[in-house]
């Protein structure tokens, strides 16, 4: 750190102070972030004792790498398709919101803020199972468009297969986007309120519409808002399979049931760790590939 | 000539700016509404009187589920559980995590961008992978699984969050009124409780309050790590596919209920502290 570095001003030195601080918090994330991830990646490696023993012995084997890949390649591949296309919408939708927030709600602001996290303090299963009352075939969504007669457009938009969305992808592409919704909408929020709003003048004063402003002046300057919120949304969303068990059909599981059953039920703990760690190192290389999307692609 | 110009141009696009704000609001007005159906759904199905052993198709108005709210013993049971874990680990998180965050805002440490990093990695890693983990680290070392395993997970979860939450507030304090005490021969400690604890109080009381809701709610990580012990979620998840009372959804109302007052009367507080102070 840089003596300039504007957060170092103000800093004292205290020789042991700050490590006698640290110390206890960073010795728990230690033990219990650091070492279990190196006892996942111990256990992947190992190879059962028997067939049906929970016991394991550790010997390098990379196959169960590979058999993660070949064996649950599908259920990796959906539980991504449904994060990646819920964060989507997490953003669509939860942008506008954003911005009304922090541009026009004016004394409502903090309200409106506090309303949007007030989800957060209801059971996110009861939230779940409340929407299966509200896509079941009896229930007002689906009531509704059979009065109104858009059965088919749902079809059509994929939103319902054969009149259905319980047990459907978008049952389960609508329960993540509604769970993660706040996940998506905060850290835009708080990119947009940092906004000088000199900025957006200045951008009218010389003649510019207000799409031109957003495309040149608001969007990029929030960008850092929409990559943090995608990432809580997206790590979150593919290991998530609350969703696709309360919302989707039973036998498509997406990875992360895959990983809890083999750890709780089959007790087969190699092939459950290195499942686990294929799907942390696929998120972080995600991560990565979309930070440099973003980074160095110049999006106005 | 040109004057009148200008103003049909100016209030021509006065008018589009118009049209978008209203498109705006609605919108906006919308999504709200739909973060909000899910509540009111749990809300009107406490009033649900159910044939089958589901409470998600209606059938019938009563109010016999608020005369018995606590009737479902395994579901209050499982919630109390809860409880316990919570304020436990949320006590023990909320203090590491706020040393930690001190230690980062008031000091010039070596290291501390690899400290910056160990905070955000859990925050990054996916619960399930971090349930695994934390399964075989406990499995590997012989420990059953109960109580305190649960406790010992969620200090974790929460500490990253609460040190992150904590750091974010106390950033760009004025810290010199420590300074000042000492100079006036305040002796570290009591300078401490004097001054330092009054300046992170709000920002350490949010992150406790959140870590909270962030552990009462844990179900994935949980089901990891509780071997026979049940919390408030992992008996609804369990019980999602074979029978579900009305009473669960009257608990969560409750619980709905007390966060929306406690949020609305710490606003309030705190707007008016923010009108004394001023």
């Amino acid at each position: 750190m840089a003596a300039d570095d504007p957060d170092d001003r103000g800093k004292k030195n205290a020789g042991w102070t700050p490590y006698l601080l640290a110390l206890p918090g960073l010795l728990v994330l230690y033990l219990f972030f650091v070492v279990p991830l190196v006892t996942l990646l111990k256990i992947a490696l190992s190879v059962r004792q028997e067939r049906g023993s929970s016991r394991v012995d550790f010997s390098w084997e990379w196959h169960n790498f590979s058999q993660a890949f070949t064996d649950f390649g599908s259920q990796l591949w959906r539980a991504f398709a449904y994060a990646g296309v819920a964060t989507a919408l997490c953003i669509l939708i939860g942008y506008p919101l954003a911005y009304f927030i922090a541009f026009k709600a004016g004394r409502w602001r903090n309200l409106l803020l506090g309303l949007v996290m007030v989800p957060f303090f209801t059971s996110f299963l009861l939230r779940t199972i409340a929407w299966q009352s509200l896509f079941a075939d009896n229930g007002p969504i689906l009531s509704m468009t059979r009065w109104l007669h858009l059965t088919g457009v749902l079809d059509f938009l994929h939103v319902s297969t054969d009149g259905k969305i319980m047990n459907t992808p978008a049952a389960v592409i609508g329960g993540l986007t509604y769970n993660f919704l706040p996940f998506a909408l905060l850290p835009i929020y708080v990119s947009l309120e940092k906004i000088d709003a000199r900025l957006i003048d200045a951008a009218a004063d010389l003649y510019s519409g207000f799409g031109r402003t957003f495309r040149r002046v608001i969007l990029p300057l929030s960008l850092p808002g929409v990559f943090a919120g995608t990432l809580l949304t997206f790590i979150p969303a593919s290991g998530d399979f609350i969703n696709a068990h309360l919302l989707g059909d039973v036998k498509k599981p997406v990875i992360g049931g895959v990983i809890q059953a083999r750890f709780l039920q089959s007790g087969d703990y190699p092939t459950a760790a290195a499942i686990s760690l294929v799907l942390m190192v696929m998120i972080t290389t995600a991560v990565l590939v979309y930070a440099k999307f973003l980074g160095t692609d110049d999006i106005a | 000539m040109s004057t009148i110009d200008t103003t049909q141009h100016t209030t021509r696009r006065h008018r589009k700016i118009k049209w978008g704000t209203i498109i705006l609001w609605v919108v906006s007005m919308a999504t709200l509404l739909y973060l909000f159906v899910p509540l009111v759904t749990i809300a009107v199905f406490t009033f649900n009187d159910p044939t089958t052993k589901f409470n998600t198709t209606w059938e019938g108005f009563t109010f016999a589920n608020w005369l018995h709210p606590f009737r479902e013993r395994q579901f209050t049971d499982a919630l109390v559980e809860s409880v316990k874990v919570a304020v436990v680990a949320c006590v023990l998180a909320t203090g590491l995590g706020s040393l930690i965050a001190l230690a980062l805002v008031r000091y010039r440490m070596r290291g501390s961008a690899a400290v910056n990093l160990l905070l955000v990695l859990p925050l990054t890693t996916p619960e399930i992978v971090m349930g695994a983990s934390l399964f075989t680290l406990f499995f590997n070392q012989g420990v059953s699984r109960g109580f305190w395993t649960i406790v010992i997970s969620h200090t974790l979860f929460c500490l990253s969050f609460v040190a992150m939450t904590v750091k974010a507030r106390i950033r760009g304090m004025d810290w010199t009124l420590e300074d000042a005490a000492m100079d006036l021969g305040s002796p570290p400690i009591r300078t401490f409780w004097k001054i330092t604890m009054p300046m992170i109080t709000p920002g350490v009381a949010a992150a406790f309050m959140l870590s909270l809701a962030l552990s009462i709610d844990d179900y994935i990580i949980t089901s990891f790590v509780a071997g026979p012990t049940v919390t408030f979620p992992r008996r609804v998840f369990d019980s999602a596919r074979i029978a579900l009372p009305p009473q669960v959804h009257v608990l969560a109302t409750i619980i709905m209920l007390t966060a929306i007052t406690l949020i609305v009367a710490s606003t309030l507080s705190g707007i008016r502290r923010e009108r004394r102070q001023g």
